[in-house]
C-alpha cells in the first residue's frame, strides 16, 4: 500500500515535469549507450589483438634447447659448497633438439585432465631457394588436424585448402610474405635447402597470413611427415610439443611441473607474451574510466533536475508533510524519482548500447595484417551490461541521495507561513 | 461531559531570529469533542504560530500539547506525521492542493497514507466527502480547473477523509469572497452540528467568529479571553 502510494506521488511529480525528466533520463541513456559500445568495442579490439598472438601461442611449449649444464662439477664438491663458483668446465655438447620418447609424453599429456589439447610440431630451419639467392626461413612441421583444432590454423590459410597439406605429399603452405618474395603461385613447385645441405622440391598448396609481417616473411607450414623427410629424420622425430590448457592461468605452474616430469625445457604463455596482458588491461582501464566519467556527468544532470524539482515542489512537499507524510516518505518519493530516471534511462541505454555495438560490428574493417577480421571487432560480454545496469542505478541513487535528504528536511511551517 | 480532544499546557514559544522574542506566553486551554471554536486576535499576535504547534508541525516550543489523550512531547518525526495523518485535518488559507493530482486523488491521499481501508473503499469515502461538500461532480478535474471556493471545499474534504478527531484551519476563508466564505462557514457548522466534528479555526473575521460555539481571543501571544 505504502509503496504504491509513494510510486503514485513520484509518478505524478515526474509527469508534471516530464520534459526535464526525459532530458535527465536521456543523459543516463547516452552515457550507458556509450559505456556499453565503448567497452564492447575495446574488448573486441583486445580479443582481436590478443588473439593475434595468444590464439596461436601454446599455453605451454615443451622443447629442447642447447644449454650449458646447469650443475657444474664444482657445485657438487662439499669443499666449495658455500663458495661463489664460476668455473664451468662442462660446455654444451651437441645434443639433439629432438624430444625423446615423445609418443609417451604426448600420451601422458592427453590423459591429463588439465590439458585441453596437444599438438606436436617440428621446427626446421631452411633456405628457400629463389633463383640463385637463398632466403632463410622456417618450416613448421605440423599435425594439420591438431594444429587446426588448437590454433585455428585454417583461419590463417588465406588461399588454398589447408587440408591439402595432409592429403598431398611433399606439399607446403607458404607464408604470404615468403611467397611474394619467391613469386610463387599455388600449384608451383619450390625448392628448399636444409641447414645440413639437403634439397627438396615442395608443392605450394596454399598461403598463410598471420597478420604479423615478420612472421609471414619467414614461416611456412608442412606436414610432420614431409618435414621429417626433409630433415632426413625418422618418423618419431619431434622438436616441440604444444599444449593448450583448460585454464590458461595454470600455465606457469604446469610448465614447471612438465619440465621436471619429462626432463625438457618448458615455457608458458605468460612468460612468452608478458607485454600483451599489460596492453589489454590498460585499454580496459581507459574504457572503464571514460564510461564511468560519462555516468558521473549524467549523475550530475539528475542531481540538478532533482534539486530544481524540489525547489518547485516545495508547496507539494509541505502539503504532504502537513497531511501525514513523514520525512522518510518524502525521501522515498524523491529517491524513487531518481531511480526511475536511472532505471528507464539505463534500460534504454543498454538496448541502444547493444544496437550501437551491433552497428559497429557491421562496419567493414579490412586490413592486410588481419586476414580473419572483416568488420570492427565487438565483444558482446554480458558482464558489460551487468556493470552498466548496476552503475546506472548506483549513480542515480547517489545523485538522488542529497536532494532527497534535503526534501525530507523541508519544514512545512516555513513554506506554509511563507505564502 | 464530552472528552477533551485537544489540550495546550503552558505553551511558550520564542523566535531567535533576528533577536530572541517571545511570541507565545503560557498558553493554556482545552477543547472538547464536538466543539466548534475560533481563535481571533490582531495580525501578528501569534495565532498561526499557536496553530502550527497544536498541529504538531512545529516542535520547537515549551509546554505540552495533548491530542486525543496522548502527549506529543518527545515524539519522533514519523510518529508526529502519523498523528497528523490519522487525527488532524488541516485547512489552510491558500487551499494547498497538489496540482499534479486530480481532485479525487488529492482527497484520497491521506486515506491511502493511513491505509485503514482498501483503495476502493477510500475512493468511495472520498466521493462521500465530496458529496457532503457538494463538489462530487468535480472529482476528476485538476485543482487548477476549480474556483477558489471549490478548491477550499476540496481541502476540507481531504481534511475529513480519515475522520480526524479535530479539524484545524488557519484563516480558511481569508482568501475567499463573501459568498464562498459563507458556504465554507456553513459546511463547518454542519460538520459540528450534524457530525459532532471538533473544529479549531483561526480567523480575523469577527463575524465568522461570532457564529462559532466558542471564541478564544489572543493578544500579544497570550489568551485574554
Ligand atoms: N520565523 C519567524 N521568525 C521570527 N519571527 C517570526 C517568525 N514567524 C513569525 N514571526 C513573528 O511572530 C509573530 C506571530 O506571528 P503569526 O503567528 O504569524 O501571527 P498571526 O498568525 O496571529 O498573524 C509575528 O510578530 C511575526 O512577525
Ligand atoms: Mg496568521
Amino acid at each position: 500500500m505504502k509503496v504504491k502510494l509513494i510510486t503514485k506521488v513520484s509518478r505524478s511529480f515526474l509527469l508534471a515535469r516530464w520534459k526535464q525528466t526525459l532530458v535527465a533520463a536521456l543523459g543516463v541513456t547516452f552515457s550507458i549507450t556509450m559505456f556499453i559500445a565503448l567497452l564492447s568495442f575495446m574488448a573486441g579490439l583486445n580479443d582481436m589483438l590478443d588473439g593475434l598472438i595468444l590464439n596461436r601461442t601454446p599455453h605451454i611449449r615443451l622443447y629442447n634447447e642447447i644449454l650449458p649444464s646447469k650443475i657444474q662439477p664444482i657445485d657438487q664438491s662439499q669443499q666449495f659448497k658455500n663458495h661463489h663458483n664460476f668455473v664451468s668446465s662442462i660446455k654444451p655438447k651437441n645434443i639433439r633438439l629432438e624430444i625423446y620418447n615423445n609418443a609417451a609424453v604426448i600420451n601422458a599429456l592427453k590423459k591429463d585432465a588439465r590439458v585441453s589439447g596437444v599438438a606436436p610440431k617440428i621446427i626446421a630451419q631452411v633456405f628457400y631457394n629463389v633463383g640463385v639467392i637463398d632466403v632463410t626461413g622456417i618450416i613448421n612441421g605440423i599435425d594439420v588436424e591438431a594444429e587446426n583444432k588448437l590454433f585455428l590454423f585454417s583461419d590463417y590459410v588465406t588461399e588454398g585448402n589447408f587440408m591439402d597439406l595432409k592429403n598431398i605429399p611433399n606439399s607446403i603452405i607458404l607464408g604470404k610474405g615468403a611467397a611474394e618474395k619467391m613469386l610463387a603461385q599455388i600449384g608451383d613447385n619450390i625448392q628448399v635447402t636444409t641447414t645440413k645441405g639437403e634439397r627438396m622440391q615442395l608443392k605450394v598448396v596454399g598461403f598463410y597470413q598471420s597478420g604479423i609481417q615478420d612472421i609471414d616473411k619467414v614461416q611456412s607450414y608442412a606436414s610432420i611427415s614431409t618435414t621429417q623427410k626433409l630433415l632426413g629424420e625418422s618418423s618419431s622425430y619431434i622438436t616441440d610439443i604444444q599444449i593448450k590448457l583448460n585454464d590458461m592461468l595454470l600455465a606457469p605452474a604446469l610448465s614447471e611441473e612438465y619440465a621436471q616430469l619429462f626432463d625438457v625445457e618448458a615455457i608458458d604463455i605468460q612468460k612468452a607474451n608478458a607485454q600483451f596482458e599489460t596492453g589489454s588491461s590498460v585499454r580496459t582501464l581507459i574504457s572503464y574510466a571514460v564510461g564511468i566519467t560519462l555516468l558521473i556527468v549524467a549523475g550530475f544532470g539528475i542531481y540538478n533536475i532533482l534539486n530544481m524539482m524540489i525547489y518547485e515542489k516545495m508547496d507539494s512537499i509541505a502539503i504532504l508533510k502537513a497531511t501525514g507524510f513523514s520525512g522518510k516518505d518524502v525521501n522515498a518519493i524523491f529517491i524513487t524519482i531518481a531511480l526511475t530516471i536511472g532505471i528507464f534511462g539505463g534500460i534504454l541505454g543498454l538496448v541502444l548500447g547493444y544496437g550501437l555495438s551491433a552497428l559497429i560490428d557491421q562496419i567493414p574493417f579490412n586490413t592486410d595484417s588481419l586476414p580473419t577480421v572483416k568488420t570492427y571487432p565487438i565483444n558482446y560480454n554480458p558482464q558489460f551490461y551487468m556493470i552498466g545496469a548496476i552503475f546506472s542505478i548506483v549513480t542515480t541513487y547517489l545523485a538522488g541521495y542529497f536532494p532527497s535528504r534535503k526534501a525530507s528536511k523541508i519544514d512545512p511551517v516555513i513554506i506554509i507561513r511563507g505564502k | 461531559m464530552e472528552a477533551t480532544i485537544l489540550e495546550a499546557r503552558s505553551i511558550s514559544k520564542y523566535f531567535h531570529d533576528p533577536v530572541t522574542t517571545q511570541v507565545l506566553t503560557d498558553i493554556n486551554f482545552k477543547l472538547n469533542k464536538g466543539e466548534f471554536a475560533s481563535i481571533i486576535g490582531k495580525s501578528g499576535c501569534g495565532k498561526s504560530t499557536l496553530l502550527y504547534i497544536l498541529s504538531t508541525m512545529d516542535t520547537d516550543y515549551e509546554g505540552e500539547v495533548w491530542i486525543d489523550g496522548i502527549g506529543m512531547k518527545n515524539k519522533k518525526d514519523e510518529e508526529l506525521a502519523s498523528v497528523r495523518n490519522a487525527k488532524i485535518g488541516f485547512v489552510f488559507q491558500f487551499h494547498y492542493l497538489l496540482n499534479e493530482l486530480s481532485v479525487l486523488d488529492n482527497v484520497m491521499m491521506p486515506g491511502l497514507k493511513l491505509g485503514h481501508f482498501s483503495e476502493k473503499e477510500i475512493e468511495q469515502r472520498a466521493y462521500e466527502k465530496l458529496k457532503v461538500l457538494g463538489i462530487q461532480n468535480e472529482a476528476l478535474k485538476r485543482p487548477t480547473q476549480l474556483s477558489g471556493g471549490q478548491k477550499q471545499r476540496v481541502a476540507i474534504a481531504r481534511a475529513l477523509i480519515n475522520d480526524p478527531v479535530i479539524i484545524m484551519g488557519d484563516e480558511p476563508t481569508g482568501n475567499l469572497d463573501k459568498k464562498n466564505s459563507e458556504i465554507v462557514f456553513n459546511i463547518f457548522q454542519e460538520l459540528a452540528e450534524v457530525y459532532n466534528q471538533s473544529l479549531l479555526i483561526v480567523t480575523h473575521d469577527n463575524e465568522f467568529a461570532a457564529r462559532t460555539n466558542r471564541i478564544i481571543e489572543m493578544e500579544d501571544g497570550k489568551i485574554i479571553h
